[in-house]
């Protein structure tokens, strides 16, 4: 595997790794035996780590749900599915490719799955858009949703956006009308409907693929009214307040489960699900695989009524009179 | 293109030409003279109230507020306000510049109302409804708990009591103060209306200056039928944003009410003075028994 990015609040940590390498290689040049202070600096090492990552601030999860290297939509599919095939397209002209779908096995179950993919490299970045939908993508997805319908499928969307695109074709074509349709639609839906926030799950942009039986989060994950940066923009007149925005916004995973707004967390790997992926997609599997065995036992109607109560339970008033 | 069409195309062209800001200024109804935006004519505001808050000189549609809204489309004492005491709280605690306790007591108090939106019973030319009207003075017309709970309450009366659904929308989008939970509204009233679906229950939505957002990308485009009301602006993301984001200056008629009825988003234009029969006219028109 290539070697991990380091974010800058991780930069105390890599000076320990540095040491400790210098500390090696000048004990295998000289031939002085150093494993004491080695094993004392590993150990600091060690427990400056957990000391770090156990006490993450929103916004440093920000920068690891937004990591570069972080799994994406299509890694998850590589290491958690078998017998994956693709679906393309909207059916009225266009195949947005930020959005993708197709059927895979998970565990031997058949099931349809949806995300939102973000590239890597430029190329990358410019095919799937950096993650933000289309309208096109949106309908692309209902088309599929509409099939695992049809064929009694349980759905998994794979969320990580920062948002639906911005732009005047989006506008033209409807990007709010398609959002909504999406909600609407999906409030329907007679099969399971499993979603997990895998990085950033960002306005109507994520929403319009969780309106889900069971919403879960990956632990460094943020799922946000408004992106930090647009919000400190609008409330501080200034983008560069997006670490005090996001302390406001309260966009982290144990502050959204306590509120029942998602329905659990699934661990990362210390530091981030991009230090050792393959753990992230197992424990992904784990929990979609745990969502829908509980939900198994409800019928059609059990499933839409379950989605229905979670979404209209949803939102703080009380009876006042100013 | 003949004389008449040729004026009028000026016409349009300079309502479109008008700053998106200017809009956004409260208007200065009240006073005892109005100044109108578009054409810069002085008015007695007294022939602009009696207009409709239209500008009798050039057509020019004032915002108008929740309150003035019911008068003009509910027939004389059939309006009968619901959920009136309903009123947000603070889930997140939340504080930018100010906190958000203290932006709720101003827009009360400026408003008069206890958060964004009016829902209600009551006639149109006759005809029963369930209708809610959004208050963009009070914090932008923005969704919060308090609005996506209204609406869904008000959807539920509707169903029960078997009356159309009409909707005049007036948003910024969400309420970002009420972080996730104002977002999770976008859900709940979706969920709702597809709750009149099932109910075969009639629903029209009126996108009235401003539309914007979450309310854009929820029940403000699930109606049944789309009405946009004449010079409103409407879209999913705001001007600024799109400009920031695609780095080109965008058209001059971008996200208006024409702009959108061209791209096939919204089922028709309607001005003020034809509003109020236009619903009545759709509901008749939908109103056959089997
Ligand atoms: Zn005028």
């Amino acid at each position: 595997m290539q070697k991990v990015t380091q974010l800058p609040f991780e930069k105390p940590i890599y000076e320990i790794e540095d040491k400790i390498e210098e500390l090696k290689n000048l004990s295998r040049d000289s031939g002085i035996d150093l494993s004491a202070q080695i094993d004392t600096l590993t150990k600091q090492a060690e427990e400056f780590k957990k000391k770090l990552y156990n006490n993450l601030q929103p916004y440093e999860r920000i920068q690891i749900a937004r990591h570069a290297q972080r799994p994406t939509f299509l890694d998850y599919v590589r290491n958690i599915t078998t017998d994956w095939v693709e679906f393309h397209g909207d059916r009225a002209g266009t195949d947005d490719r930020s959005i993708i779908g197709g059927i895979g096995r998970i565990d031997d179950r058949p099931m349809l799955i949806v995300g939102t993919q973000k590239g890597r490299t430029t190329r990358e970045n410019l095919e799937y858009n950096f993650g933000m939908p289309h309208p096109e993508g949106y309908r692309k997805a209902l088309r599929l949703f509409k099939h695992a319908e049809k064929f009694n499928l349980p759905i998994v969307t794979i969320i990580d956006t920062p948002g639906a695109y911005p732009g005047i074709k989006a506008e033209e074509t409807g990007q709010g009308g398609a959002i909504a349709k999406n909600l609407l639609e999906m409030a329907k839906l007679t099969v399971p409907v499993i979603s997990v926030i895998t990085g950033e799950g960002c306005s109507g942009g994520a929403l319009g693929l969780a309106v889900a039986n069971k919403v879960y989060m990956l632990e460094n994950a943020y799922y946000t009214v408004i992106t930090p940066e647009g919000c400190a923009s609008i409330l501080w007149s200034d983008a560069s307040y997006a670490d005090k925005a996001a302390d406001a916004l309260q966009i982290t995973a144990d502050f959204l489960l306590k509120s029942k707004i998602i329905d659990g967390i699934i661990k990362e790997p210390l530091g981030g699900a991009h230090y050792e992926p393959e753990v992230a997609c197992e424990n992904l599997k784990e929990m979609v695989l745990k969502g829908l065995s509980e939900l198994d036992g409800l019928d059609e109607k059990q499933i839409v009524e379950d989605r229905y109560k979670k979404f209209r339970d949803m939102g703080e008033v009380k009876a006042s009179l100013f | 293109m003949g004389l008449k069409e040729w004026l009028q195309s000026k016409k349009e062209q300079k309502n479109l030409d008008r700053p998106a800001t200017a809009a956004l200024i409260d208007d200065e109804v009240g006073k005892l003279w109005t100044k109108c935006y578009n054409c810069g004519a002085n008015l007695p505001s007294k022939e602009v109230e009696e207009n409709l808050n239209v500008c009798p000189k050039c057509g020019y549609h004032f915002r108008i507020n929740a309150t003035e809204r019911i008068k003009q489309v509910m027939d004389l004492m059939s309006f009968k306000e619901t959920e009136a005491n309903l009123g947000s709280v603070d889930p997140l605690n939340f504080k930018d510049l100010k906190p958000y306790k203290a932006r709720q007591k101003e827009a009360q108090n400026k408003t008069k109302l206890n958060d964004a939106i009016i829902t209600g019973t009551g006639k149109i030319n006759g005809e029963s409804v369930a209708v809610a009207v959004m208050e963009f003075a009070f914090m932008g017309g923005s969704m919060g708990s308090v609005v996506g709970e209204k609406i869904s309450r008000l959807m539920e009366l509707a169903i029960n009591k078997k009356l159309p659904v009409v909707i005049f929308t007036s948003s910024g989008g969400a309420r970002m103060q009420e972080g996730i939970f104002s977002l999770m509204q976008m859900a709940k009233t979706s969920c709702a209306v597809s709750k009149l679906n099932e109910n075969k229950i009639l629903y029209i939505t009126v996108l009235t200056e401003p539309t914007f957002g979450g309310v854009t990308a929820s029940f403000g485009t699930l109606g049944d039928i789309i009405i946009a009301e004449q010079g409103a602006r409407m879209g999913f993301a705001g001007r600024r944003v799109i400009e920031q984001t695609i780095r080109q200056k965008l058209p001059s008629d971008f996200q208006t009410a024409e702009y959108f009825l061209k791209h096939g988003q919204v089922d028709m234009i309607c001005s003020r003075d034809n509003l109020k029969e236009t619903i009545a006219n759709l509901i008749r028109l939908h109103a056959s028994k089997k």
